[in-house]
């Protein structure tokens, strides 16, 4: 048996044998977990709700403005235009206006690098 | 709701979602990235599960749900009015389940937060190292005289979609011309506040389309509402003759219902209805009470950066059913709400510090075809609670071309293609 499989008997056992709640072994403290992720994957703060209506995902079949993989400033300056009402919107005014330059960069650089 | 599988159904499933979960990556099975049970497979909980498996793929996500098909709530109101096709809100969970979440199609029964362990209604149990609750509303079937899960066959609540959507399509298709429907509002918080405003709007079309002589009358256990001055100018606007709207202070709170007799009764009024739509108070999904996570209103109280429930460790609340301070209870709020919890969780079970989170809503509304409306905000968590930031909250503008609000429709549309695929695309 590969350790692979092995692994699979395991997980098995883990979230079959439910009622037998001696057979899972005690929880693990924070730090056995592993190696910290880095934020690197994490969408800044406002990102995740962004991705309501603009989707995260590349499959994802809408007709809501794609902002994935596009020029961070291109985002960057049309949700200032937003914000300041230079440019038309309908939401995009009123949301704009509860994001801070900074944290509206931030937003712009992760969908810029997601794909 | 509550549907009986047998234990050996929910152990055929379990197997089917653990081995698709576990193929692909045999970390998972060092146990290295912590396990997270969630109950619920709605807007909150279904994208919490697959946002988990996303931020971090060594953890092991479980999600509990009674129902094989999610019929989405956003856009049932356009069902009602035969506007659209209840086939069009149901989606399956595959897609979850192919990104490693373990699929649990079974109703939970009780949580024990010292022991850590989710009990199943097949007798099955889940142990977690950190528990996520998004079970929704359950409706309060002692709140209004008369109104009992019994009566709301008779008279339905259509407030969970499904059934009850096609039960009140099918009552207004039935309905002679001439006919007067009813809807009884509910005080606030509840599901979705512009909800009942959206129907009364829709049915106003379907009438005014097929049943022109037929009237609507809301009656509301509130003075105010979301959008009101939108809705109000539509309803002036679109159909001037059908939708008359009573508030609180005016007498339009539902005292007593009779569904033998149809009929609805306020402090100074009987209206004999041909279709009475009742939406009874909401609290938090029963679930929420065995663990001990709701309060004395019924709904769960969190805290604003992970959704971490302030009476029970390790279980959070997100969705409806959580306490958001100024964030209503939608399906946006609940999506935003469950990716925030996602990466808070993550964060956490990394022994790191969650990021402070910024959320947004966006309410659409329809009131015809071509006809949309919003309210929106951008919240964060200030003082323990989430408030809105200064500036961003607001309708769509009072005086708007068609233009603006055909625009408003179609994002509308826009927007429940992008969550539904997000969640089970």
């Amino acid at each position: 048996m590969t350790r692979r499989c092995r692994a699979m008997v395991v997980i098995s056992v883990l979230s079959l044998a439910v009622p037998a709640a001696a057979q899972v072994p005690p929880l693990a403290p924070a730090e056995r977990y592993g190696t910290p992720i880095g934020s690197a994957g994490f969408p800044p703060p406002g990102a995740s709700s962004c991705s309501g209506c603009h989707p995260a995902s590349v499959s994802v079949d809408t007709s809501a403005g794609r902002l994935i993989g596009r020029n961070s400033s291109d985002i960057v300056t049309a949700v200032q235009a937003f914000r300041s009402g230079q440019r038309p919107a309908t939401v995009m005014d009123r949301i704009a206006k509860g994001f801070t330059d900074d944290e509206i960069k931030a937003i712009a650089d992760w969908y810029g690098a997601q794909k | 709701m509550i549907r009986s599988h047998s234990r050996r159904d929910f152990l055929k499933t379990a197997a089917a979602g653990a081995s698709a979960a576990a193929l692909p990556m045999p970390a998972l099975a060092q146990a290295s990235g912590g396990r997270i049970v969630v109950v619920g497979g709605g807007f909150a909980g279904a994208t919490c599960a697959r946002a988990l498996r996303r931020l971090d793929p060594r953890t092991a996500v479980t999600l509990v749900e009674a129902s094989q098909t999610f019929t989405a709530c956003p856009f049932s109101n356009e069902v009602i009015a035969g506007l659209r096709e209840i086939k069009e809100q149901q989606f399956d969970y595959k897609k979850v389940a192919a990104d490693g979440v373990v699929m649990a199609f079974d109703a939970a029964t009780a949580v024990n937060p010292q022991t850590r362990m989710v009990t199943l209604a097949s007798g099955a149990t889940l142990r977690y190292d950190r528990l996520v609750l998004a079970p929704g509303v359950d409706l309060r079937f002692d709140a209004v005289p008369g109104y009992t899960e019994a009566a709301s066959e008779r008279m339905p609540h259509a407030w969970k979609a499904g059934e009850q959507t096609l039960l009140l399509r099918r009552q207004l298709e039935a309905m002679p011309d001439g006919g007067l429907v009813v809807i009884a509002a509910p005080a606030n918080p509840y599901r979705c506040p512009p909800g009942p405003y959206e129907r009364a709007s829709l049915i106003a079309y379907y009438l005014k389309t097929r049943k022109p002589k037929s009237r609507l009358i809301i009656l509301d256990a509130k003075d105010a509402f979301s959008k009101q001055r939108l809705f109000q100018d539509a309803w002036k606007e679109l159909y001037p003759d059908i939708i008359e709207w009573v508030s609180l202070s005016s007498g339009g709170r539902v005292t007593k219902v009779d569904p033998a007799l149809m009929m609805v009764e306020t402090d100074f009024a009987q209206h004999k209805a041909s279709v009475a739509n009742i939406i009874p108070p909401q609290k938090a999904g029963r679930i929420a009470e065995l663990a001990g996570v709701a309060d004395r209103t019924g709904w769960c109280p969190v805290e604003p950066v992970s959704f971490e429930s302030t009476l029970q460790p390790n279980i959070h609340v997100i969705g409806d059913a959580c306490i958001a301070g100024a964030m209503p209870k939608s399906g946006f709020s609940a999506n935003a709400q469950a990716k925030v919890c996602a990466a808070a969780l993550v964060r956490l079970m990394n022994g790191q510090k969650p990021d402070e989170p910024r959320l947004i809503n966006t309410c659409y509304t329809i009131v015809a075809p071509e006809y949309g409306i919003t309210v929106a905000a951008v919240y964060r968590p200030t003082n323990g609670q989430l408030v809105e930031v200064q500036g961003s909250a607001g309708t769509s503008p009072v005086e708007a071309p068609r233009s603006t609000r055909e625009q408003e429709a179609k994002f509308a549309d826009a927007w429940f293609r992008t969550m539904t695929g997000e969640m089970f695309g």
